[in-house]
């Protein structure tokens, strides 16, 4: 594990879709390097051969039939949009010119 | 009749109340009402007050009951719920600008229960930004406030639900707790606080944190209460995948099952912690020596591995929360930042916008550990020593029937106390996140009170789908402890 940078919190923030302003970056990095040089304790535990816990409680293949159920809230679903013009949601442009 | 103070009795006795007619579910609802508006406005317990929807629903069942109909468990007791279940045409905040004006168009599956049951929705509660913290600081609508202090936090995630209970807002509320977000504002604001075992309660309709630590629970005045709401939200879902197919038992009737020759497991790590308040220590041991008295044994374990459960915690939780979060792209739903020229441009800025500091860092830390080169040294890592975590507790549990633990470290703790440090603010959860972390069920109760008349609470943690035992105990406990009774002061809201 490795010192985090202000370069790495934009990457990082790019990754994740956040349009974070400078002051921010500098904050949250030195925010990161804490919490990260905290969590990196858990290298000195020795996980050799330790399987990895992905849920709490094991659950194993849970079928239901397949069958159609109306679930009619079309008009709300829209009306929760940003932005609505009729039956179709509205973004900005998508493809870069 | 006149309703002094709601918090002196337990739903039972409510329910015999209403059945004879000593009380109608609306002035059970009009009480609550008015204590909600003579006492909110210091504690900010609520985001939102559905009186309207409450007086109609109190009146329907007021109604069902003249024309004799025989009613469901909860018929007329009113509730409050935390502002991240989904509630069909009530709004749904998550204290978050993100979804400040959402309205969910469908309802969550444990709200949907206890509406079946007759409960009445009072309102909705505060919390920190998408559960995100301790203290409820992080809500984009301002904290809550602690009904023993209003200088203190009244503890978080789920700290509006908890204040509520305590300061007698409603009878009983709902919380989510995926660190310790029930049990720590539990034992901050003196109120009975229950984490299920994961999967027992369906997470339809709660907005996701970390799927694989996330579980609703209540928020009551006594253990028989948390019984008896656990009783109306348990039970598979075909809605949620991972919610346990395992039949739901009694859980009021093992109240009463006796306690005596169970053995307590005291979880050596968590007295020995570091930052632990001798206070507490000091009262959760006397709670300790109550149960022997009640003919339970003590028996010293030890759990090395909890010592990793923060650092464990703060990879897992952000990770499934930034992949979680992914979704607030400002396109269907939620906040849209205006004015943007590109859909790549208004998704980054309206998540730049809507989210605040403690979710946004959140959001970095996971999408840093899970990215290219990373994903090993920190997400498997913490994955491994999770399973290392629920070892721990496989071992303790061939010794032992349940484990005592402090819940918090500390009692509640100021406004501000943290607020340049977010690790400090973390390391508050070291105790809760091991049930987490294993996915067990784990409780808070009242076990006493600092020199300052600050609640302090004790934990008890059982295994997998032990919720009767761990209701057992508690309700023992607390039978004998009388702690509330035996409070050293009012609380300051009173």
């Amino acid at each position: 594990m490795s010192k985090i940078t202000a370069d790495d919190v934009r990457k990082v923030a790019k990754l994740a879709r956040l349009d974070l302003p400078e002051a921010k970056i500098a904050t949250y990095t030195g925010q990161l390097e804490r919490i990260l040089d905290y969590v990196a304790h858990l290298e000195t535990v020795d996980t050799e051969g330790v399987p990895a816990t992905t849920r709490a409680v094991e659950v194993v293949n849970v079928c239901r039939e397949d069958l159609v159920t109306p679930t009619d809230v079309r008009e709300e679903l829209l009306n929760e949009a940003p932005q609505r013009e009729g039956d179709f949601i509205r973004v900005p442009k998508i493809v870069a010119s | 009749m006149g309703i002094a103070d709601s918090r002196e009795q337990g739903i039972a006795e409510w329910r015999q109340q209403l059945e004879k007619g000593e009380v109608s579910a609306r002035e059970l609802t009009e009480h609550h009402l008015a204590r909600i508006q003579a006492v909110d406005p210091t504690v900010h317990a609520y985001l939102e007050i559905t009186s309207e929807r409450a007086r109609a629903d109190a009146d329907r069942i007021d109604a069902r009951r003249a024309a004799g109909e025989t009613l469901p468990p909860l018929a007329g007791i009113p509730l409050a719920i935390k502002d991240n279940l989904c509630t069909k045409g009530v709004t749904t905040t998550c204290s978050s600008r993100m979804l400040e004006h959402f309205v969910p168009p469908y309802e969550s599956t444990v709200t949907d229960r206890l509406w079946q049951a007759g409960a009445v929705l009072l309102g909705k509660t505060n919390l920190d930004e998408f559960a995100m913290g301790s203290s409820t600081e992080t809500s984009a609508f301002g904290p809550s406030r602690n009904p023993w202090n209003p200088e203190r936090v009244p503890g978080g995630s789920s700290g509006g639900s908890a204040a509520a209970v305590a300061a007698g807002e409603c009878i009983a509320a709902l919380g989510s707790d995926t660190g310790g977000s029930i049990r720590q504002p539990a034992s901050f604001c003196g109120v009975v606080g229950l984490k299920p075992t994961y999967g027992r309660v369906s997470r339809y309709g709660l907005v996701a944190f970390a799927s694989s630590l996330d579980q609703v629970g209540p928020f009551t005045t006594s253990v028989a209460d948390a019984a008896e709401l656990l009783q109306v939200i348990a039970g598979a879902d075909p809605r949620d995948a991972t919610c346990l197919q395992a039949p739901v038992p009694d859980y009021v009737a093992a109240l009463d099952q006796p306690v005596a020759g169970l053995r307590v497991g005291m979880v050596r790590e968590c007295f020995e912690a570091e930052g632990l308040d001798p206070q507490v220590k000091a009262a959760v041991l006397a709670a300790a020596a109550q149960l022997e008295a009640l003919g339970c044994e003590l028996v010293d374990v030890s759990c090395p591995r909890f010592n990793d459960g923060i650092a464990t915690y703060y990879v897992i939780a952000p990770s499934e929360a930034s992949a979680n979060l992914a979704r607030y792209d400002g396109v269907k739903y939620g906040y849209r930042a205006p004015d943007a020229t590109s859909l790549a441009e208004m998704t980054a800025r309206s998540r730049a916008e809507g989210f605040g500091d403690e979710v946004q860092r959140r959001i970095l830390i996971g999408t840093y550990a899970l990215s290219a080169g990373y994903v090993d040294a920190y997400y498997k890592k913490a994955q491994q020593v999770r399973t290392l975590i629920r070892r721990d507790f496989d071992r303790a549990f061939e010794a032992v029937d349940v484990l005592l633990t402090p819940t918090s470290p500390t009692t509640a703790f100021g406004f501000g106390a943290h607020s340049d440090d977010p690790l400090a603010m973390y390391l508050a959860d070291l105790l809760t996140i091991p049930a987490n972390m294993a996915g067990l069920p784990a409780i808070n109760v009242p076990c006493g009170f600092d020199l300052e008349g600050l609640p302090i609470g004790l934990q008890l943690i059982t295994g997998v789908l032990e919720e009767p035992r761990l209701l057992q105990v508690a309700h023992h406990y607390e039978l004998a402890a009388q702690v509330m009774q035996a409070r050293p002061v009012a609380p300051l809201v009173p």
